[in-house]
């Protein structure tokens, strides 16, 4: 505001012919009045920066300052939730629309204090404090949109987590007042505790018309299975005990059951298994005796302390004890839904699930065979029985499986929301939906685990043959000797060849060795080792020979053999001389190693064979800096490509036929070159570099080769396929 | 003029603030008349508020009533309530499935007897008769957990002269109906024009349906299964293999997305196809219909028929379906059709437009790996849906269609086999296949769960868990003579392989008539050697799954094979990189003979071979479970009887499962040789009748399985520095070399 009036008045200066002083008064006004509208146009612009910056100031926001809305005794309720409703009949999908994120986007009502005409609440709660962490969370995250046109779906910021404390009438007419709520097309509710006494309904009973629902006790008949998700019941218990991570293995109890209420049926079943098999069983209940405050008719009634369970006596920490255990209860009580649940996977406990025909959370996209065992309630006496036949590395397995479930899916209501939209998000955008994997596998899974693009198992028909793609810099005569010596093998589909030099043109048409197969030159831009391995559209084969400009001595039989044998393998590397890698222990590091050894882990791409895929691999999705750092050294391309295709397949490369001496005068890149001592520390420099971006090692030591089946045979040369294999 | 100057200013200073002021009330005066409804000061267009004061927590426990009703409740009342009351369209395995049937005997199914002057049309006949060849066959009612009408339920079109009259009664008067409790329904079509319901023209009580086209609406998740339409050609057994041969990069084809089919112009299921032609582009999205269909199609004709048919006729389906990477396959006038599996067998990633379609098998297959859902509200958006999923993705999708496709479509068996499959691991819900078990290789149907639910224990799945297998075999050697002499092959056997770093213990499978010879008999060595009686002394009895085999390998001996220590370590070391093949030396061959029109069978030295002897050979012990609990009776019956072929049988199940060749190492030369001049195995292999038996099991196991599952190889896997030109001192396996 000063800067804006010294401005003004500086403005005289900037006129200097202004000849009466009152103009310059003028001018002075008529700048300040223009600064003061340009203000005021930038207000307009950033209104948000300016909010912000009063928010700072101002306290944090009260939940009694939200408006009061009154509902009106006659205010329309909506009608009873419609059991058929799927996506395509009660989902309005155009609201969602095309968007190249495939995200959808969620609008939440801003909060409002709903009374009825008399000025009670339609709540006895309120906000509450999860519902509340549910709706910032959702907010912060990049679902959230503040425009309310452009959403898809609409969460009010009525809290029905808990049927319990709501005025089931009265709810329905708040719900149905919303501004977008057109039948609860697209509006998710978010419900853990549904039903009430005495039948303990499955579902929200309050009145929601097409709304979609997020519940926790669904079953399979009040679940709209592709509709309604279904949640865990949260327990607050994650955020206030910090149990951490127990390695997976035998614990001191095998059987655990920690809930209190359970019905006497169910207690007299678990009695007789802890009769019949003694100790490893561990039953606990409620402990009354510490509760001394109580009279007798409230003890049963009144808040025992959750954070302690007890046994003859003994009293045990809850929910440490469950880590105790390899195996804990979790029974059906009058809802389906238990928090227990999730206490019992945050100890890495796997849950035994009685509760027959409960729809367990998220189990669209979680697999609970994987982290959970499900017996019908009818089978409890066989309970033992039926774990005891669990093999014992599955059992860890599932272990660890459940803690991840709960670090990824239940232990706050961020995770839980956010899943609960994810899910949503998916079966609109079903192309672009996380996979199985990625909803199941824990990090240390995926990280081990492999998924070969290649998965098929399929043997390729020899017919389409393959492309020898050969990279050259100068040496015609030896690169027209190995055009020539390549011609002979039958399988040859075309020649290319990628001229790396960009000062020199390749030799006339003329003057190339006369082929049967068709003979493609590329010219690249800059002279790159990486080159060779682009995928040009020139290679229409799925297979691709690439060999070097002076690998000569590679018979025709030898050639036509590889091929047949990464017929076999077409997911592998197939080629001729092979490398290993070893550790030093004295250095302890990697180690490069090309002498006579029994094993091998890499072989040379100066002649091999391989997948088209991995050219698009190596050029388009090598990791890290790997590709740069090849191009700038000039040297281990070939390593690089075992380790990205070892990586992504987790195989090991084939070699193929008896090692060969490489001899010829200008052969510097195959072993003439492999002898010189700068060039094996180069390389084993290399391993040990792109060991460390992949972060791993993930080069497969084999110690075979592949030969034809009659090789040195005592059989007629004449008769075998592959006579001419091995000579020197 | 000071003063007026210093008026200015401050009138100017007067007007600033003064603007500014109006400037900052103006933000929130213009978002109210925006957002009406939130007076105050709250506002919509922003994050949800940080709210400071104590909020209410939620509280799962602490509710009096629910603990008083937990414990008052009976659950075993609350369960026979449901049974009472979830019936018909709210059927599920708890309410309308008795399991109890199941427990006694195991899953068993029972198919009712035919009753003459029934017409079955042959696709109900080719499921029948699956059912009565598969190991879940009872001929018992008794001992059945699950009953199969006799009485053709397939076509419940009553427009169709396939139609059964009065199923009502007849089903009614079924000795064992009980109100179709535990049955299963098989149907393709139900309904028929104009509203094609799903009705099946019979009360079906509390029976499932395994049904084809079914809507979500009326599909009873976990208790009705939904199957794939097929058409009446389709093949009992076997089936024909995916069409995709290679991947090609970039994986695209001469066509994006086609469709070629009818078009209703009017009534249920019309409006899809008939709005096709707006994203139809001529060039690589080709989407024809024509109007021809029906006698009277002239009468609802449109503007637009002339100009589809005679577009439509320009291209051919097959063509278009080779030559797509996408295939349309939109509802017709029931949901699904049988364009769905012809997409899925020709690698042409089906896009469905099928809105409110239960997917087949949806209950176990993910269908997102291998399809793309589409929506029919959406087809606009098609094209540029299937535009932009990456390449990487279709090259997956692509694979899964024909993963799946010979997994659980290609046959009616097949069909038939995973709609029972599911059912069953409903009914042993503990023991069940989890989800990778269904969707990758080798499928649902040759993954066992009663043999484990871990998938570490199966062969298939190492190399996508990137774990190995454990690093140790068991023996298992097959004795037929007795033991008289100490220089008897088997104990020389017995002593080199026990020498072996890599063996945890032997098993000698005695199934000699003369009784076990004496403990001291046998050498001493250093890994456990476990006598097993072999039961009834049969052929089949040395590929049971003895559960003292605890290693994943097993090394398969017959007593008379001639093995070096160096040869097994060598070929154990290689059978730990294919474990899920079988790993052997000696190796035979099949080859088509056209002029018999028959499989032939070879031992002679050939280039290629396609099996290798469980003489000597390692493998998975899945295989053993696979080969006693998988194979019917028939098939092991005539090994035993021959008391030959059971190598040939294994080696079918293997290629047959992994859909790959065995893999053969290298051996020392002598070996045939010294195998030939064998006693036992003299009169055995010399006996002509020998190869004549093995060449009439080939063609009779062919004949099972559906097709030819075996594949030859031409390559031999050996030591790195096999007979190279180096000091034979740095061979590690240089034994095999020597003479």
């Amino acid at each position: 505001m000063c800067a804006a009036v010294k401005y003004g008045s500086r403005g005289p200066a900037l006129i200097p012919r202004m000849k009466t002083k009152h103009r310059v008064y003028y001018i002075t006004l008529f700048s300040v009045v223009l600064l003061g509208l340009i203000a005021t146009g930038m207000f307009q612009f950033w209104p948000h920066s300016i909010e912000s910056s009063a928010d700072w100031t101002l306290e944090r926001r009260s939940v009694h300052d939200a408006p009061l809305a009154r509902l009106a005794p006659t205010s329309p309720l909506p009608e009873r939730g419609d059991l058929s409703c799927r996506m395509h009949t009660c989902f309005d999908v155009y609201r969602c629309g095309y968007n190249p994120k495939n995200r959808i986007k969620v609008y939440i009502y801003p909060l409002q204090r709903f009374v009825d005409e008399e000025g009670v609440a339609i709540s006895s709660t309120g906000l509450s404090r999860e519902y509340n962490e549910l709706l910032s969370a959702v907010s912060d995250s990049d679902f959230y949109t503040d425009d309310v046109t452009r959403a898809c779906l609409f969460l009010p910021s009525i809290d029905v987590l808990n049927q319990n404390s709501l005025r089931i009438r009265e709810t329905a007419q708040a719900l149905a007042s919303l501004p977008r709520w057109d039948r609860g097309m697209n509006h998710l509710l978010f419900n853990m505790l549904p039903g009430g006494p005495p039948d303990y309904n499955t579902a929200l009973d309050v009145p929601r018309d097409r709304a979609l629902l997020a519940g926790g006790g669904f079953s399979t008949w009040t679940y709209r299975q592709g509709y309604d998700v279904s949640i865990p019941v949260y327990s607050p218990l994650s955020a206030e005990v910090d149990l951490p991570e127990r390695q997976p293995g035998p614990r001191r109890f095998f059987i655990l059951s920690s809930q209190t209420a359970l019905h006497r049926e169910y207690r007299v079943e678990l009695e007789r298994l802890k009769e019949e098999n003694g100790e490893t069983i561990l039953l606990l209940d409620k402990c009354s005796n510490l509760s001394q405050g109580h009279t007798h008719t409230h003890a049963h009634t009144h808040a025992h302390s959750p954070r302690k369970r007890c046994a003859k006596g003994q009293v045990y920490d809850y929910p440490q004890i469950l880590q105790e255990s390899s195996f804990c209860v979790v029974l059906r009580g009058a809802r389906l839904g238990q928090a227990v649940l999730s206490d019992v996977l945050q100890a890495g406990c796997v849950p035994v699930i009685m509760a027959d025909s409960y729809i367990l959370p998220f189990s669209e996209v979680l697999d609970w065979k994987r982290a959970s065992v499900v017996i019908p309630e009818e089978k409890l006496p066989e309970m033992y029985t039926i774990l005891k036949n669990i093999p014992h590395r599955q059992v860890e397995e599932m272990q660890r499986q459940a803690r991840w479930f709960w670090e990824a899916y239940f232990s706050s209501m961020k995770a839980i929301g956010l899943t609960t939209l994810q899910i949503i998000n998916d079966r609109i955008y079903p192309y672009a939906a996380r996979t199985y994997e990625q909803w199941n596998n824990p990090p240390a899974v995926k990280w081990s685990s492999v998924s070969n693009p290649l998965f098929l198992p399929l043997i390729p028909p020899r017919s389409p043959g393959f492309t020898a793609v050969i990279l050259t810099y100068d040496r015609i005569e030896s690169l027209f000797r190995v055009i020539t010596e390549i011609s002979k093998v039958p399988s040859l589909a075309k020649l290319l060849i990628v001229w790396n030099n960009q000062n020199k043109s390749p030799p006339e048409e003329s003057l190339w060795p006369k082929v049967a197969v068709p003979l493609k030159v590329v010219r690249t831009k800059e002279n790159k080792l990486s080159n060779r391995f682009f995928p040009f559209d020139e290679i229409e084969t799925e297979a691709v020979l690439a060999i070097d400009d002076d690998i000569i001595m590679l018979t025709s039989d030898e050639l036509q053999f590889g091929y047949e044998v990464w017929r076999e393998f077409p997911d592998r590397l197939v080629g001729y001389p092979g490398r290993l890698h070893l550790w030093d222990h004295e250095l302890g590091k990697w180690k490069y190693e090309s002498e006579w050894t029994n094993e091998v882990s890499m072989v040379l791409t100066g002649a091999a064979f391989y997948h088209k895929y991995f050219n698009y691999l190596y050029t388009y999705k090598m990791p890290g800096d790997i590709k740069n750092w090849v191009d700038a050294h000039m040297n281990c391309e070939d390593i690089a490509m075992n380790f990205l295709v070892a990586n992504i397949t987790g195989k090991a490369p084939i070699k193929v036929t008896p090692r060969k001496k490489f001899k010829c005068p200008e052969c510097t890149a195959i072993d003439g070159l492999s002898l010189d001592q700068t060039h094996m520390v180069e390389r084993s420099e290399c391993i040990n570099k792109f060991a460390s971006v992949f972060g791993t090692m993930p080069l497969k030591v084999v110690e075979h080769r592949a030969d034809p089946v009659l090789y040195k045979d005592d059989f007629p040369e004449k008769l075998k396929s592959f006579p001419n294999i091995g000579s020197l | 003029m000071q003063a007026k100057k210093r008026y200015l200013i401050l009138l100017s200073a007067g007007l600033c603030l003064l603007l500014l002021y109006f400037g900052g009330v103006q933000v929130p005066a213009t978002s109210r008349s925006r957002h009406d409804r939130s007076r105050s000061g709250y506002r919509s267009d922003q994050p949800w508020p940080h709210f400071s004061d104590p909020l209410q927590p939620f509280n799962p426990w602490d509710q009096t009533d629910t603990v008083e009703y937990n414990l008052h409740i009976s659950p075993r009342q609350k369960r026979d309530v449901n049974s009472s009351v979830y019936k018909g369209k709210k059927c599920r395995m708890e309410s309308c499935f008795d399991l109890s049937l199941c427990q006694r005997n195991g899953f068993k199914v029972y198919v009712y007897p035919q009753q003459k002057g029934e017409k079955i049309s042959e696709s109900y006949l080719n499921i029948l008769s699956t059912i009565e060849s598969s190991r879940l066959y009872t001929s018992d009612p008794g001992q059945a957990c699950l009953f199969v009408l006799g009485l053709d339920t397939l076509d419940r079109d009553q427009l169709s002269p396939q139609y059964v009259h009065n199923l009502k009664t007849k089903v009614q008067s079924l000795p064992l109906w009980n109100n179709g409790r535990n049955h299963l329904i098989f149907n393709l079509y139900s309904g028929t024009w104009p509203d094609y319901t799903e009705d099946l023209g019979f009360d079906i009580g509390q029976a499932m349906l395994a049904k084809a086209s079914i809507s979500t609406e009326n599909f009873r998740p976990n208790f009705d299964v939904s199957i794939p339409l097929f058409s009446k050609d389709h093949p009992r057994t076997g089936g024909d293999r995916g069409f995709l041969k290679y991947n090609i990069i970039p994986p695209f084809r001469k066509y994006m997305l086609v469709f070629k089919g009818k078009r209703y112009l009017t009534g249920i299921g019309s409006d899809t196809r008939n709005a096709l032609y707006h994203v139809h582009n001529a060039e690589d999205v080709v989407l024809l219909t024509t109007c021809k269909h029906g006698k009277d199609w002239q009468k609802h004709k449109d503007a637009r028929c002339d100009r589809d048919n005679t577009e439509y006729d320009k291209y051919d389906y097959k063509e278009m379906l080779h030559n797509s990477t996408f295939c349309l396959v939109p509802r017709g006038r029931r949901l699904g059709s049988f364009r769905f599996l012809e997409a899925l067998q020709a690698a042409c990633v089906p896009v469905m437009l099928s809105n409110g379609w239960e997917l087949p098998f949806s209950e176990v297959i993910d269908w997102n790996t291998a399809a793309v859902i589409g929506d029919e509200r959406l087809l606009l958006q098609i094209p540029s849906t299937v535009r932009s999923i990456h390449q990487d993705k279709i090259l997956s999708l692509r694979q899964q269609t024909q993963l799946l496709w010979e997994a659980y479509f290609s046959s009616v068996e097949k069909i038939v086999l995973t709609t029972l499959e599911i059912i069953q691991d409903r009914v042993l819900q503990h023991m069940s296949r989890s989800s990778p078990m269904w969707n990758s290789h080798p499928g649902g149907l040759f993954a066992l769960p009663q043999y484990s639910s871990h998938l570490g224990d199966f062969p298939f799945y190492y190399a996508g868990l990137g774990v190995r297998p454990q690093p140790k075999f068991t023996a298992v050697i097959h004795a037929v003579t007795p033991l008289v002499s100490q220089s008897q092959p088997i104990l020389k056997l017995l002593v080199a392989v026990a020498k072996s770093q890599y063996c945890a213990q032997i098993i000698v499978l005695w199934n000699c008539d003369k009784p076990l010879p004496s403990k001291h008999r046998w050498p001493a060595t250093s890994v456990p050697v476990v006598v097993i009686e072999g039961e009834n002394k049969v052929m089949s009895s040395r590929f049971q799954p003895y559960e003292t085999i605890q290693t994943d390998a097993v090394l398969s001996l017959d007593e008379d094979t001639v093995l070096s220590t160096t040869e097994v370590d060598f070929a154990f070391t290689v059978w730990q990189s294919f474990p899920e093949r079988i790993v052997g030396y000696p190796a035979r061959s099949h080859f088509w003979d056209s002029n018999k029109e028959r499989w032939g069978y070879t031992s002679k030295w050939t280039n290629d071979y396609s099996m290798v002897l469980t003489g000597a050979a390692i493998y998975h012990r899945y295989y053993h479970y696979l080969y006693t609990h998988f194979l019917p009776s028939s098939l092991k019956n005539m090994v035993d009887q021959l008391a030959n072929c059971e190598d040939i049988l294994m080696n079918f199940l293997v290629s047959a499962v992994s859909r790959l060749p065995p893999i053969k190492v290298t051996q020392k030369k002598q070996y045939k040789e010294t195998m030939m001049g064998q006693s036992s195995r003299a009169s055995r292999w010399a006996d002509p009748d020998h190869f004549a038996q093995r060449q009439t099991c080939m063609n009779k196991f062919a004949s099972w399985f559906g097709g030819m599952p075996l594949v030859h190889s031409q390559m031999r896997l050996d030591p790195v520095l096999f007979k190279d030109q180096v000091s034979i001192l740095r061979k590690k396996y240089r034994e095999i070399e020597r003479l």
